[in-house]
């Protein structure tokens, strides 16, 4: 069931109080006040007071399936940037590969994209992330792009259901990392769709009827021939 | 540093195979490009630059002071740049890099060598005082082709500029710039309207200024050349190429950036581009600061 | 220097028409840079103030890093052509100053600790000055900050005070400010009052800085509500309701 009030909040705003409820995300208390730290929109769940992020870096939360980019290549690792505040640390052993000291950069290199899992945030927010499952690994071909990571839920929809219609519409692969980035491999055409359906959903995430009006716009380029 | 993750690289080379850009232009076609002048009241001239995401603002500051020893009749120009930290996550704060005395320069050779400011019009007192014009360029988002955003504001800015002649000069120094200028158009022929501003100069006397040449920018990736590159372009170039060309089709200045390479062929193509949209890019700056020149 | 311009005339009104306890006309809007984390430009009286937000993102160089909490980098700085006489680019030992002290005020509101080792960088550019440029910085920095995502316990605001012709008034316009003879800009945490930033100069009497410390927080709430305006603006305009 859609909450139909979506009501955006500030910092400092006071969304309720101790006594009948508990603070969620995305909020702190001061004198038994539920306040907003963020600016975001208001989501109230079973008595918890939260506040869904609009904007801001992506927040790693471990168990998360990110697409990375590797920035540097280590005796014992890699860095990584997943588009948190800090780059990622890729262990050598948290790969499938059997490597030899000092040849990490046969592996993977700078410019090179990845699907990883967030494997570790530890208390000074160091992020550690793994290639060790059977989906993840380098990625090759298609494009990549990036989005704001508070879009990633609208994008992939209840359920799965946008991204589901535009995968059907367009035939691509299509994986979205929460960390807001984007891979999409198909034929050049279904590509183009893809980034037009996502750009929109992008500009419009909070309003409503959105899923009919992506629908529309993915249902009029079938028809159209470049 | 942002990092361009080589699938984005492979996928842009790709479009460009087959004559497609990412944003969807021609190969030989400008992002959307807006000019507003006079948009800061303490500068004597300014004006801002949007080329699709990307704004400078040019802002124009007058003093009076000594020429060089070299020119003792000549007014001075100085240009300067910053890619302050506001622009882009990769600039930094501090004293100015490579980057933005590049652009510096290559702008103010673009005004100078051109002759666009007539120099030789903003000598007060031979040897002893002459106008001196700061061109500063304030870069404010950087999302691709500094060079022309930046060469399109200093020449917005430079053409509503008014030299704050009764703010900065006495009595006798006004007397003695009137005395010099006429003297240097009944050589070059003046009319009624000219002489008329001269004889009454006010607060808004403006700029001695000359037809201006302007600045394309073209960057080549994976053997194709583009006009105008977005930061993506930028971001995976291999070498860039400005052309500045004046209303006559003729060439008066030139930079090849980055540490690829250019064939003769493809200099001469971006001659022509930098040539026909050149004039497109002078009729909308002459729109928007309503072409009244001196 | 003659000051036979007369600040305050008998009917009370200011050089430009305001009252002792009125503002000058102020506009601001959220979210105008594209390459920014979050952004505002603000126009407060003849003061332009851009504003971009950049983090919360690894600190550099690495000997700068706060294992437990961000550091704010504020960044005042004042484009050549924004003052009357041209200033040389570049900090100078002014901007460095105000820099520091609207890092200080932001830190206090800004929830750091969720940001070990990080920093958060703040470039304010004035790019038009007219007397109040470092509340004007802080109050658009305010809400760049929201913009960007930032948490806070609450949006900082500034807004200045002063004396001319010997009384007490609100928002110093730029006579004022040269000719004046107090100037008393602060920054506040609008939703508890604190005092976040506090500078003073020139000469005031006990009573003449209550009066004086009252404009400049009444100033700040009613900034306050057109800073909360402007991120509202910004972003309700998506929110379409069936």
């Amino acid at each position: 069931m859609e909450n139909r009030e979506r009501k955006i909040v500030i910092p400092s705003q006071i969304l309720g109080d101790l006594i009948s409820q508990q603070a969620g995300r995305g909020t702190f208390v001061e004198n038994g006040k539920i306040i907003s730290e963020k600016l975001g929109i208001l989501n109230m769940k079973s008595n918890y007071v939260n506040v869904v992020p609009l904007k801001g870096r992506y927040d790693a939360v471990v168990g998360d399936f990110v697409i990375g980019i590797v920035q540097e290549a280590l005796s014992s690792g890699w860095l990584v940037d997943i588009n948190a505040p800090y780059p990622a640390l890729l262990h050598v052993n948290e790969v499938p590969w059997d490597i030899e000291f000092g040849d990490t950069e046969k592996y993977l290199n700078h410019g090179d994209s990845i699907m990883a899992k967030v494997l570790q945030v530890d208390e000074s927010k160091k992020l550690q992330i793994t290639l060790n499952d059977r989906n993840l690994y380098k990625i090759k071909g298609g494009h990549i792009i990036d989005v704001e990571p508070s879009k990633v839920p609208r994008i992939i929809g209840k359920k799965a259901s946008m991204i589901g219609l535009i995968k059907k519409y367009t035939r691509c692969r299509i994986f979205v990392g929460q960390n807001g980035r984007i891979w999409i491999d198909g034929d050049m055409e279904g590509i183009e769709k893809v980034l037009q359906a996502v750009y929109k959903i992008e500009n419009e995430a909070v309003s409503f009827g959105l899923t009919n009006r992506i629908e529309e716009l993915l249902k009029k380029d079938a028809k159209d021939v470049r | 540093m942002t990092i361009v993750p080589l699938i984005k690289r492979d996928y842009i080379y790709k479009l460009s195979e087959q004559g497609k850009r990412v944003d969807g232009r021609k190969f030989d076609e400008y992002r959307k490009i807006e000019i507003e002048t006079n948009v800061i009241s303490k500068a004597e001239g300014s004006a801002k630059v949007k080329i699709g995401n990307t704004q400078v603002l040019a802002g124009i500051k007058l003093d009076v002071g000594e020429p060089y020893p070299d020119s003792p009749e000549s007014g001075v120009l100085t240009t300067a740049a910053e890619l302050i930290p506001l622009a882009s996550p990769d600039f930094e704060s501090g004293p100015p890099q490579a980057d933005a005395i590049e652009l510096a320069r290559v702008v103010d050779r673009g005004v100078r060598e051109s002759e666009v400011v007539e120099v030789e019009k903003l000598c007060i007192e031979p040897g002893e005082k002459v106008w001196i014009v700061f061109i500063d360029l304030h870069i404010l988002d950087y999302d691709g082709n500094l060079f022309d955003a930046a060469s399109l504001a200093a020449l917005g800015a430079l053409f509503t500029t008014k030299i704050p002649v009764t703010r900065l000069l006495e009595e006798k120094d006004i007397d003695s710039w009137q005395k010099k200028l006429l003297e240097l158009y009944s050589i070059t022929g003046v009319n009624e309207v000219i002489k008329n501003k001269i004889q009454n100069m006010k607060e808004d006397f403006p700029l001695p200024l000359k037809e201006p040449p302007i600045s394309c920018t073209s960057v080549k990736f994976n053997k194709v050349v583009v006009l105008d590159p977005s930061l993506d372009e930028e971001e995976i170039a291999d070498a860039r190429l400005t052309i500045a060309t004046d209303k006559n089709g003729d060439i008066r200045a030139m930079q090849k950036g980055l540490s690829g390479s250019f064939t003769r062929d493809e200099v001469q193509k971006v001659i022509k581009v930098s040539v026909d949209n050149g004039r497109e890019l002078r009729e909308q700056l002459y729109k928007s600061i309503g072409k009244e020149n001196v | 220097m003659e000051s036979e311009v007369k600040l305050i005339d008998d009917q009370g009104k200011r050089l430009d028409g305001r009252k002792v306890d009125e503002l000058r006309d102020i506009k601001i809007e959220a979210g105008v840079l594209h390459r920014a984390d979050g952004s505002c430009y603000l126009e407060w009286g003849g003061n332009k103030v851009l504003v971009a937000v950049y983090g919360p993102r690894e600190a550099v160089p690495r000997h700068t890093q706060n294992p437990l909490k961000a550091i704010v980098n504020a960044k005042y700085n004042m484009a050549a052509f924004s003052v009357e006489e041209r200033k040389r680019p570049g900090p100078d030992r002014r901007s460095r100053e105000i820099s520091k002290v609207i890092s200080e005020a932001l830190e206090k509101v800004i929830l750091i600790e969720q940001f070990p080792r990080a920093s958060i960088d703040v470039a304010i550019e004035v790019l038009d000055a007219e007397a109040g440029t470092r509340v004007a910085g802080l109050t658009a920095a305010g809400v760049a900050l929201a913009d960007a995502g930032i948490p806070m316990k609450d949006i900082p605001v500034g807004c200045a005070a002063g004396k001319i012709a010997g009384q007490v008034v609100m928002d110093l316009g730029k006579e004022e400010d040269n000719q004046g003879e107090a100037d008393l800009p602060i920054a506040i945490s609008p939703r508890t009052d604190e005092i976040l930033l506090l500078q003073m100069d020139g000469h005031l009497t006990l009573e003449e800085f209550e009066k004086a410390f009252d404009y400049a927080v009444k100033g700040c709430h009613i900034v306050s509500e057109i800073q909360k305006k402007a991120i509202l603006d910004k972003y309700e305009s998506v929110l379409e309701v069936e």
